[in-house]
């Protein structure tokens, strides 16, 4: 049989983009979130947290709007959990299985969908981040290599969430799955140094993998130190990108609980 | 050319379970090409769970399938590519609007733009959704949601369509409807696997039926063969006293009879000359019935009587 992978993506991919359209709820949310997150914490606690730094870091916010691009990513990919569950309730998707279309096609049109949201909802929360005082003084390369690893993150953590969302039994499921990939850059060095932290949360802060994410969009937009930290955070979404995209093909040939 | 070849579906020994749960115990079904078989069952008798096998959403346990010529577990898209599915849960795009829905499905068949979009204005036509075709689906009643759900199915012409309990849900008017639709499909030469649990479902469409009990067929057969597999039918007469029923007994020489109920059963194949000997024999000996009624065996007698327990 001769298989139309791209062809049948394109087609799916103008089913789900017309969905977001329809129904953008989900996408206006995780724009919301991070976008409170960093009033609460530039607004409220700014003052009292950004005492707390190293100076020259272009003030709190100048620490702080890497951290809450990274979690606005997260929050972005994560939504796609609950789409697909949603989507997974729908009798078209048995429909689309007893047609002869390629399998990936349905899954890897709701990543790239996915990843068009979420590069809108990112750049409206940096956008936000930029009224509130944020002045990143980068080149063009550093913005480039920033916005890179920022879509190879996104696309890791889609696959990720694209799988949670094919094994959880209903969408409040899928939307709770995720949280814990969501405040895990709270633990890391989003929001105050990891090495500040208390010892065993500052070891797990620096090894875990939104912290190297975060210390090369810092060190590209703001000119902090990146060291190591970009090749790591490339290999961690290699791996979560890999690992993701296995679970969630399997998941989706099985098929359902039956 | 062997025997399977001019069948577009042939199974045997088809088996399922889900854990503990037997769901198919052996099943063997053949339909041939270009006629209307029909799966018939209650609940949980595994009708849902042998459509979703054979239109390759689910893989069987043990047992032989070929669809359309295809063997379901060696080339499943070739399967695919040759069949139709309409289940009773609505396959539509809520959020698109019905020729978005049927456009959607001749680009995954790749009709071609044009090709497509004529597919779809034909099919809009034809199931009289032309003038909710730019609607969104949410204004749709049942019924309409099932014509358009039976549309997207036939987008691509498949030679064999299951329809997995197409009108359950569906009002009398609706019902009627979808009936009149698969006859002229089976007109055109395709072929139909049913599954219902109404039994005038199944010998309005139905050339061939198998009853399908606790995964295993128990009776399979034309619509009138099945009805010959249980006791005829009988002319019931109702007496206002046991003097008068006994009476009747004797003049009629019958047995079945229901002193509480005052009734007596005579057998009868329902037609003219066989009710008025019945009436004849009455009157010579000057007995009068209550109530009379006929009884011709239907479907439902057949299915009561092989699906019990």
């Amino acid at each position: 049989m001769k298989k139309h992978t791209f062809a049948d993506t394109a087609t799916m991919l103008r089913r789900n983009v017309r969905h977001t359209l329809r129904y953008p709820s989900m996408t206006i949310g995780s724009v919301f979130g991070p976008v409170i997150m960093l009033l609460l914490f530039v607004g409220v606690l700014g003052r009292t947290l950004g005492a707390g730094l190293p100076v020259g870091t272009g003030g709190y916010i100048g620490y702080l709007a890497p951290g809450i691009i990274i979690t606005a990513v997260a929050s972005g990919s994560m939504a796609t959990a609950v789409a697909i569950c949603v989507d997974l309730t729908e009798g078209i998707v048995d429909r689309f299985r007893t047609m002869p279309i390629s399998r990936v096609a349905f899954l890897s049109a709701h990543v790239v969908n996915s990843m068009l949201t979420t590069v809108a909802s990112t750049a409206a929360v940096t956008l936000v981040a930029v009224l509130l005082g944020f002045r990143p003084h980068a080149t063009a390369g550093a913005w480039v290599g920033a916005i890179g690893l920022l879509l190879v993150l996104t696309f890791a953590l889609t696959w990720l969430a694209v799988a949670f969302g094919l094994v959880s039994a209903t969408p409040e499921a899928a939307s709770n799955a995720p949280m814990l990939i969501v405040f895990l850059p709270f633990v890391g060095s989003a929001f105050a140094p990891a090495s500040a932290m208390p010892a065993g949360v500052s070891q797990f802060a620096e090894y875990q993998p939104f912290t190297p994410a975060i210390e090369t969009v810092r060190g590209l937009l703001t000119g902090t130190p990146i060291g190591h930290n970009g090749v790591i955070a490339v290999a961690w979404c290699v791996v979560i990108a890999a690992g993701g995209a296995t679970w969630a093909l399997s998941a989706f040939r099985q098929g359902r609980a039956q | 050319m062997t025997e399977t070849n001019s069948h577009a579906v042939a199974v045997s020994g088809l088996r399922k379970s889900f854990g503990d749960k037997k769901v198919l115990d052996g099943i063997d079904v053949n339909v041939p090409a270009g006629t209307v078989f029909a799966l018939l069952g209650p609940n949980g008798a595994g009708k849902t769970t042998t459509v979703r096998i054979l239109s390759t959403l689910l893989r069987a346990d043990a047992g032989h399938a070929r669809v359309n010529g295809h063997d379901l577990g060696q080339d499943p898209d070739a399967v695919r590519a040759s069949i139709g599915v309409t289940g009773q849960f609505s396959a539509v795009d809520n959020l698109l609007t019905a020729t978005e829905n049927l456009v959607l499905m001749a680009d995954l068949h790749h009709l071609g733009r044009r090709a497509g979009r004529r597919r779809a204005a034909e099919l809009l036509d034809r199931f009289g959704l032309a003038d909710v075709a730019g609607q969104p689906l949410s204004t749709f009643s049942g019924g309409m949601r099932r014509r358009l759900d039976l549309a997207m199915t036939l987008v691509s012409r498949p030679k064999l369509i299951f329809l997995d309990e197409p009108t359950t849900g569906l009002d009398p008017r609706s019902r009627r409807d979808l009936w009149q639709i698969v006859r002229e499909l089976v007109a055109d030469g395709v072929t139909i696997f049913l599954t219902t649990q109404y039994l005038e479902e199944a010998d309005q469409l139905a050339d061939r039926i198998a009853v399908l009990d606790g995964g295993r067929i128990v009776a399979e057969g034309s619509a009138a063969e099945l009805k010959r597999l249980v006791p005829g039918g009988h002319i019931r007469l109702r007496f206002t006293d046991a003097e008068q029923l006994a009476a009747a007994a004797r003049a009629l020489g019958a047995d079945q009879l229901d002193a509480d109920a005052l009734t007596l059963q005579v057998p009868s194949d329902g037609g003219q000359a066989a009710l008025r000997s019945v009436l004849d024999r009455l009157d010579a000996e000057r007995i009068s019935a209550a109530e009379l009624s006929l009884h011709t065996p239907d479907l439902d007698d057949v299915f009561l009587a092989l699906t019990s327990r």
